[in-house]
């Protein structure tokens, strides 16, 4: 397996992907946040967000709907939210049967379904371009430039390293796993539940162990390659003008969203 | 790649502001005693350590086994990394896995970030630990059985507090909420429970000095016995009531003030999410969350110091 089957950098030239990673993950959360910020039912500055993701899309050279098409994945946690749709008190739109309840569905119940849909898809969307113009050990290092604590972000690059090793590892357990449940036609192969989940911890110890060994050879490895505490780049991530002034705009342009929305 | 995502992963979008910040509160301030805890305790040869080994419960989380009709179990990992790794690496580890997966699988938000570690980081790290710890002198069969309810106890844990997350947020009836995430929940727990306890029994079998009495994990103080029994205890003690009678939960948060706090202000002194001389603008409730954080940041640091000064 390669190294970075993980990363969902999308290797192309473009503005957006020559910017400082400072500047393109503090856009995202300062995005994010706005989104949690609008008030329900501020269609217009929702409409006017996605409008920019869009545009950022664009300017990206990733073709306008890239983020569009995969923006779907945290739709299935929608379900959580589904009773606000009866809860909240207002005008009712329609009635229905199901199962034992009679459900109404009220306007203001609707509107705010509709809304924690939309700040979530907007939200999700901004994260999915946010690691398809910045590789993933860059956003760590502007995580590192942006305070989050180094012991934190040094476990996340080693994980990010390390797991395309152990997914392999994993990969080769299940094809064991495979290999061994031989079954006749027809039948299925293995026991109980509980027997099969039994199974499936002992791979877990065994990789466990794999591992520990492993990181011990990666630590003596390190240290044979003058390695003190502190993970070093090659790329230079200094600020330039052209950054401080996305930035800015960028963060104006939010603040326009909050307006449309709240007035 | 088969992935499978957690189904206690929250996205944003679902919990509001003021949810979220509080919770981010909680899990700073308890990652940065983490972090000092580690950085005395721990050498340079801990870091690459505790890297791989939340590679390993990232990996190890891909480990699927068929249940029914087709759906499949898998490991969350929280309480078996609490117990293998001790309660502050362990916390650390699966901080480091919920960041990925919500950056890299969009599985979980950035702004609930904080909700997701505090439910499936450190609730179940404390609960896992906590039990265990309370046992350690007892017989290999004790640990495990113990170890086992301590994983499934984790799993329930961080789906109730997810559900008393997303209902403060307005976002889930109560009613609906508990019961069906603890239903869920208590058959997934099961299976964590399962694979935790045969990986921590092959662990046990193959390398024992690796969670022997002088190892990593036995470094924790009985400040987490009692922890992970506080939790433990609160957790039996509200599922049950709380799935019987939610109402009743919603009255009493309603008595306490819980539920005005958590929907409408962080707290009672700043009516309608506002700080009153703003009015009712974005800046108001930002201020109004940033208060609210500090006052909780404030208790939280109080406790945390009162905690250090008696230990």
């Amino acid at each position: 397996m390669h190294s970075d089957v993980f990363d969902r950098y999308h290797d192309t030239e473009s503005f957006i992907h020559r910017l400082d990673p400072r500047v393109k993950v503090s856009v995202t959360v300062a995005f994010i946040l706005s989104n949690a910020l609008l008030p329900d039912g501020a269609w217009l500055a929702f409409g006017c967000a996605w409008l920019c993701l869009l545009f950022i899309n664009m300017l990206s050279n990733l073709g306008i709907g890239f983020t569009f098409r995969r923006s779907f994945v945290a739709l299935p946690f929608a379900l959580v939210a589904i009773t606000v749709l009866f809860s909240i008190p207002g005008k009712p739109l329609s009635t229905f049967h199901f199962l034992f309840w009679d459900l109404t569905i009220t306007d203001m119940g609707l509107l705010r379904f509709m809304s924690i849909l939309v700040r979530s898809w907007l939200s999700v969307q901004m994260v999915i371009l946010l690691v398809a113009v910045a590789r993933f050990p860059d956003i760590v290092h502007a995580l590192e430039h942006l305070r989050v604590p180094s012991i934190l972000t040094t476990i996340i690059a080693f994980l990010y390293r390390y797991l395309f090793v152990l997914v392999d590892e994993v990969f080769r357990l299940l094809r064991a796993r495979e290999a061994r449940s031989a079954a006749a036609a027809g039948a299925r192969s293995g026991g109980s539940v509980v027997w099969r989940a039994r199974v499936a911890g002992n791979m877990a110890g065994q990789l466990f162990l794999r591992s520990y060994e492993r990181s011990d050879r990666v630590y003596n490895a390190m240290l044979a390659r003058g390695y003190t505490g502190h993970l070093l780049t090659i790329n230079p991530h200094e600020l330039h003008r052209v950054d401080y002034v996305t930035a800015a705009l960028a963060f104006f342009v939010i603040l326009l969203l909050q307006l449309i929305g709240w007035l | 790649m088969h992935y499978s995502p957690a189904p206690l992963h929250i996205p944003d979008g679902f919990l509001t502001l003021v949810v979220s910040l509080i919770c981010w509160a909680i899990t700073i301030i308890t990652l940065s005693m983490a972090i000092s805890r580690t950085s005395k305790s721990l050498g340079e040869k801990q870091v690459p350590l505790m890297g791989v080994m939340a590679a390993f419960i990232f990996a190890a989380q891909m480990i699927n086994f068929p249940v029914a009709g087709g759906t499949s179990g898998h490991l969350l990992g929280g309480a078996l990394a609490a117990i293998m790794l001790g309660p502050w690496a362990g916390m650390l580890v699966m901080t480091a896995v919920i960041a990925v997966q919500a950056l890299l699988f969009q599985d979980g938000g950035l702004l609930v970030m904080g909700a997701n570690i505090l439910n499936m980081g450190l609730i179940t790290a404390a609960i896992g630990y906590g039990l265990y710890r309370g046992i350690s002198g007892g017989s290999r069969i004790m640990k495990l059985i113990v170890a086992g309810v301590a994983a499934w106890l984790s799993v329930m844990a961080g789906a109730l507090f997810t559900s008393l997350q997303l209902w403060l947020s307005g976002t889930s009836q109560l009613q609906v909420v508990i019961p069906a995430m603890l239903f869920v929940h208590a058959l997934i727990g099961l299976g964590e429970a399962v694979v935790t306890v045969a990986a921590l029994s092959f662990v046990l079998q193959a390398r024992p000095d690796l969670l022997g009495e002088n190892s990593e994990s036995a470094k924790g103080s009985k400040g987490w016995v009692i922890a992970g029994i506080t939790i433990s205890l609160i957790v039996v003690s509200l599922s049950p009531f709380a799935s019987a009678d939610p109402d009743g939960l919603e009255r009493v948060a309603n008595d306490l003030g819980f539920l005005h706090a958590g929907r409408v202000a962080p707290f009672s002194i700043i009516p309608d999410y506002a700080v009153p001389f703003l009015g009712r603008t974005p800046l108001s409730t930002v201020i109004a969350g940033v208060i609210g954080l500090a006052v909780v940041g404030g208790i939280i640091a109080l406790l945390g110091q009162g905690m250090k000064a008696k230990s």
